[in-house]
Formats: C-alpha cells, sequence, structure tokens
C-alpha cells in the first residue's frame, strides 16, 4: 500500500531583505522577496529519505498562501516531490495560528495522508506550533522536533532532544512529525529535478473546496489582533576599541562599569 | 480578583526560573494558580506560594512521563476547566509551547507565543513579542476565548510575593489521544554545572573564530568566571564544535540575556535573530567590518586568542 506523505511548507520574507510590517499590520510582502522557509527544506528533505525506503509512496507538498507561494511549492518539487497543492485565496490574508492550522488541517484532510511532516518552525513567525495544532486537529499522534526520523512497518520512530533530555518517541500511522535542522542537510535541486517539477501537477483549492467560510480565516476569524508594531530604535553606536595589548583589560573596565563583574 | 492559571516547569520538584517570572507577570493581571504536574509536583508548592501562587493544583501520574505532550494538555484542560482562569500562562519552552497551543485549540481560544512583556489591558492582557529578528516589537492581544499565552525566559525580574499556596489535587481523565505517542527512552542530559542557556542572565558565545572544538575551552573559561551559559554559532555548531542544544540563532536558541558576549562570530542575520534583544553586547572580532559590531555595546577589535583569555584574567582577579 502507497505512502502518503504531506509536506506543509511556507513561504516567508528573506531574512536578508528588509522585512516589516504593512498598514493593516500583517507583514509586508509585496517589498521583499519571498522564498521557501529554510527550515522546511530540512521537512522535504526527510520526506525524501522516508519515500526512498518505502516500497511506495507519494509525497505532497502543501501549502498556505498568496499567489507567488507557488514558489516555494516549486523548490520543494525540484527537490524531488511529486505533487503540490496550493491553498489560496483572498480572504485568507492576515490569518493567525489558530487559522492557519485549521485551513492547514482540512488541506490535508482532503488530501488524505499517512504521514505529516513539517519544519520545526517558520523562519518568519517562529512560533513552532502549527505541528503539534496539526495533530491536535487531525487527532492523531505528534512526533515533533526531531533530529532523527524513520518510517517502518506504519511505525515512526524518532529522537526529540529537548532542554533537560534526549527522547526516543514511537507513534503509529497516520501521525504529524515535526524536523530540526540537524535532521540531515538538504539536497539541492538537481537540473533535472528542475526542469522535471515544471511538468508536476500543482492543485489551487480556495476556500470554498475545503468547507471553509470566510469569517473563519483570515484578519476578520482571527482570534488575536495586533495592535500596534513599532520599529526597534537602532542601537546607538557602541563603543569600539582596537586591541593593542590591551583589549582584554578595557573590555573588564566597561564590564565591570556595567557591574557585571 | 480573576485567576490566572499559570503551568509550571520543573524538574522532580525543582521549579525553573521562568515559571517564578511567570508568577510576577501572572500578578499583573489577576491571582496566580499554578498547575505542577509529574514526579516531585507538591514539592513546588513551598517556592510557588513564596511568589505569588494563591493555590497549587498537582496530578501525577506515569503517562506524563511515559507519553509525549497530550497528558500534559488533558491536565491543562482539566486545571483550565476547574478554576475557569482569566487567562493561561505557559513557558515559551519547546513543550511549552506544545502544550499551550493545543489547549488554545481545545477550548476556541487565541494564543500568543514568545511574549516578552505582559500588562493589564482594558481588553485583557497586552503581550509584547519581537518581531523580525527583534528588529521590531509588537503588541498583541487575544481576542477571542481565554487568552492563552506564552512567555520567554528573561521577560521580567522574579519578585517575591507570599501568598497561601494551598495544595489540591486535580483529577485528570486522559484523552483517547494521550498514549499516542509513546517515550520509549529518554537519556538526561549531562550537566555541565553552567546556567541553561535560555535563562542565563550572561551568556558567553563562540563562533567560527574559534577555530576547532579543541579551542572552546577558551569560551568555557570566560563563562565559567563570569557564571555564565555557553552558547555557540550555527558555524560552530554545524562544524561539530559544540553541540547543537547549545545553539544561538533563528534555527537554534533564542536568548535574551542582561549580557551578551560574542567571540568570533561575524553577526549573520540568523544569529543575530536569536541574540538581539539582549540587554547589553559585547563582541571580540578581528575584522572591524563584522556586522556583529553594529549591534553591541562595546567591541574589541583584536584576536579572540589574546583577547578572550586575558579579559578572563581580568574577570578572576576583579573577582578576587
Amino acid at each position: 500500500m502507497s505512502l502518503r506523505i504531506v509536506v506543509t511548507v511556507k513561504y516567508v520574507p528573506d531574512a536578508t531583505g528588509d522585512r516589516h510590517f504593512a498598514d493593516d499590520l500583517t507583514v509586508d510582502r509585496d517589498d521583499v522577496d519571498g522564498l521557501l522557509s529554510e527550515l522546511d527544506e530540512y521537512a522535504v528533505e526527510q520526506a525524501l529519505q522516508i519515500a526512498d525506503e518505502a516500497d511506495d509512496a507519494e509525497i505532497t507538498v502543501l501549502t498556505v498562501g498568496p499567489e507567488d507561494a507557488k514558489d516555494a511549492l516549486r523548490k520543494a518539487l525540484s527537490m524531488g516531490a511529486d505533487k503540490a497543492v496550493h491553498v489560496e485565496d483572498d480572504d485568507l490574508h492576515g490569518s493567525d495560528i489558530i487559522g492557519t492550522s485549521l485551513v492547514l488541517a482540512k488541506a490535508i484532510e482532503k488530501a488524505g495522508y499517512d504521514l505529516v511532516i513539517s519544519g520545526m518552525a517558520s523562519t518568519d513567525g517562529t512560533a513552532g506550533v502549527i505541528p503539534a495544532l496539526l495533530a491536535e486537529r487531525l487527532g492523531v499522534p505528534q512526533v515533533t522536533l526531531l533530529s532523527e526520523v524513520k518510517v517502518e512497518d506504519g511505525v515512526v520512530t524518532g529522537r526529540r532532544d529537548g532542554d533537560s533530555a534526549s527522547e526516543q518517541l514511537e507513534a503509529s500511522l497516520p501521525a504529524v512529525v515535526s524536523v530540526t535542522d540537524q535532521s540531515g542537510e538538504a539536497r539541492y535541486p538537481s537540473f533535472k529535478g528542475i526542469m522535471a517539477a515544471k511538468k508536476k501537477p500543482v492543485e489551487s483549492w480556495d476556500l470554498s473546496d475545503l468547507d471553509l467560510e470566510a469569517d473563519q480565516v483570515g484578519l476578520e476569524g482571527a482570534f488575536t489582533t495586533v495592535d500596534s508594531a513599532t520599529e526597534r530604535p537602532a542601537r546607538t553606536a557602541g563603543t569600539i576599541v582596537k586591541d593593542e595589548g590591551e583589549g582584554g583589560k578595557q573590555l573588564a573596565e566597561f564590564l565591570a562599569g556595567q557591574k557585571f563583574i | 480578583m480573576a485567576e490566572v492559571l499559570v503551568y509550571v516547569d520543573h524538574v522532580d520538584g525543582a521549579v525553573r526560573k521562568p515559571t517564578l517570572e511567570l508568577l510576577t507577570l501572572a500578578r499583573r493581571i489577576g491571582e496566580p494558580v499554578a498547575l505542577a504536574l509529574g514526579n516531585g509536583a507538591a514539592e513546588t508548592a513551598a517556592v510557588l506560594a513564596e511568589h505569588g501562587a494563591v493555590k497549587v493544583l498537582t496530578a501525577d501520574a506515569p503517562e506524563f512521563a511515559d507519553y509525549l505532550v497530550v497528558p500534559k494538555v488533558d491536565a491543562l484542560q482539566a486545571a483550565y476547566t476547574a478554576v475557569s482562569p482569566a487567562a493561561v500562562l505557559v513557558p515559551s519552552s519547546a513543550e511549552g509551547k506544545e502544550i499551550a497551543a493545543r489547549l488554545a485549540v481545545r477550548i476556541k481560544s487565541g494564543i500568543i507565543t514568545d511574549a516578552v512583556d505582559l500588562e493589564a489591558g482594558d481588553e485583557g492582557p497586552v503581550a509584547t513579542q519581537a518581531a523580525f529578528a527583534a528588529s521590531y516589537s509588537t503588541k498583541s492581544r487575544i481576542t477571542t476565548g481565554t487568552p492563552v499565552i506564552t512567555v520567554k525566559p528573561n521577560s521580567a525580574a522574579v519578585e517575591a510575593a507570599p501568598a497561601a499556596g494551598t495544595v489540591e489535587a486535580l483529577s485528570v481523565s486522559f484523552s483517547e489521544q494521550a498514549t499516542g505517542t509513546k517515550v520509549v527512552a529518554r537519556t538526561p542530559r549531562e550537566a555541565t554545572g553552567r546556567p541553561e542557556l535560555t535563562e542565563a542572565a550572561i551568556v558567553v558565545s563562540g563562533g567560527r573564530g574559534v577555530n576547532g572544538a579543541e579551542n572552546f575551552h577558551i569560551i568555557e573559561a570566560l563563562a565559567d568566571s563570569l557564571g555564565a551559559a555557553v552558547g555557540a554559532s550555527r558555524a560552530a555548531v554545524d562544524a561539530g564544535w559544540y553541540p547543537h542544544s547549545n545553539q544561538v540563532g533563528q534555527t537554534g536558541k533564542s536568548v535574551s540575556p542582561q549580557l551578551y558576549i560574542a567571540s568570533g562570530i561575524s553577526g549573520a542575520i540568523q544569529h543575530r535573530a536569536g541574540m538581539q534583544t539582549s540587554k547589553t553586547i559585547v563582541a571580540i572580532n578581528k575584522d572591524a567590518e563584522a556586522p556583529i559590531f553594529d549591534l553591541v555595546d562595546y567591541g574589541v577589535v583584536g584576536d579572540l586568542f589574546d583577547v578572550v583569555p586575558a579579559l578572563t584574567e581580568e574577570v578572576k582577579t576583579r573577582k578576587g
């Protein structure tokens, strides 16, 4: 039986660009380039490795986002995923964590899955709770923050390195997995992969395809509101000295003055 | 006064500092009721009471240790139902955020993660968060349901405020999902004797400039002279010089100490994302053009192999 893997990915503003908020206090996506969230590349990589080990597997990459988010799907397809689903709807603009997890869960159910794989967090919002929320909504085990993952005979196992302990986890499929940047270097798309990706199917779904109403998502349906976003004042220029033999001493003097010593 | 449910992070009864910070913040919006789960839960009561908990709910069962996250969500939900709090506060650890998020869905509430400050507002608690590598500061509220908020370490100074701290056993019935993810083995992290990275008041980090695992003892020696935690940049971790658990940055841990000392770290955006909210920032780097110098309160352009040991000696001398 085929193993159906859904990888959730996010299209995020490039962290090296000038990221800022739009007038409605959502992320301004017009002034900065977007890309596949780096942490999601690890999820795609693990999906590819799990699929390689399985007799028969199919990888669907899924994203919720504006038109440009197709770029993130193309990148995942060029790495080797089989097909893609793009959930796109004007009413999704401004969705919060709760709304986004609702849309993703509905889309995952519609796509059909045995295994959902996500990155540990997005590189823009960085909350890292979507995988747990998907497990909660789908009613399946969460096997999250794994630095090693393996799927065999309908069972997923993995290692979760926490603050105080390293845990070996095990759950039966279907399940939701998230992987950290320690799970294994993500491959670069090959030229062949990039060419092949152009022919792979990308389905577009809107809210009606997922039986969702506009007021359940977007700014209107959000359970949180941002009242203000202020740019932090640039740090005032600090003191910079060149070490000419006394650098360590001078630094100690500064730290003592600040009462750190 | 409204009650505020505070989830307690503890290790065998020893309460971790971020929970005491949470109790301090909780008192700004109501009367803290603490929930402590697992082995040693009842032993947390004294210190929680000393920091303002009017009540301490406790529960222990093998499920909390044997299965991942969900049994704790079941318990938090039971406490929520018993208390009907005005807000639920959880420490922003990886697990804390997962527990809080799942509770929010169950009780149909909004969630705010990684708050760095919290104050009472006319329409419920207002949370401050750092966005875009801490280049922005936002203020947010939860508009639907009971606010569920996770708060990062070092977001408030711990203040004592003795309260009753009456201990009550909480009865928890576990959901069908509770036993879905089994913890088949657990290896405690080796204790280094140093403070936990995310909680430390001072962090000393090393990067590419440290140039090898065998040189990290220079960074550790400075950290030990200051009673600090040791951090590492992604370059140092990827090179295998220091464990991933010590990585500071976007894909590692985010820290917000009183003092951050970056040695041999250039200050790429990914690193800055994890340390930019530090109160005082110091850098030592050979390259005068390194972007880290844009952030510093004090910078030394120089070879870390000269500057760091000299600093360590000077700290030791001054501390006597």
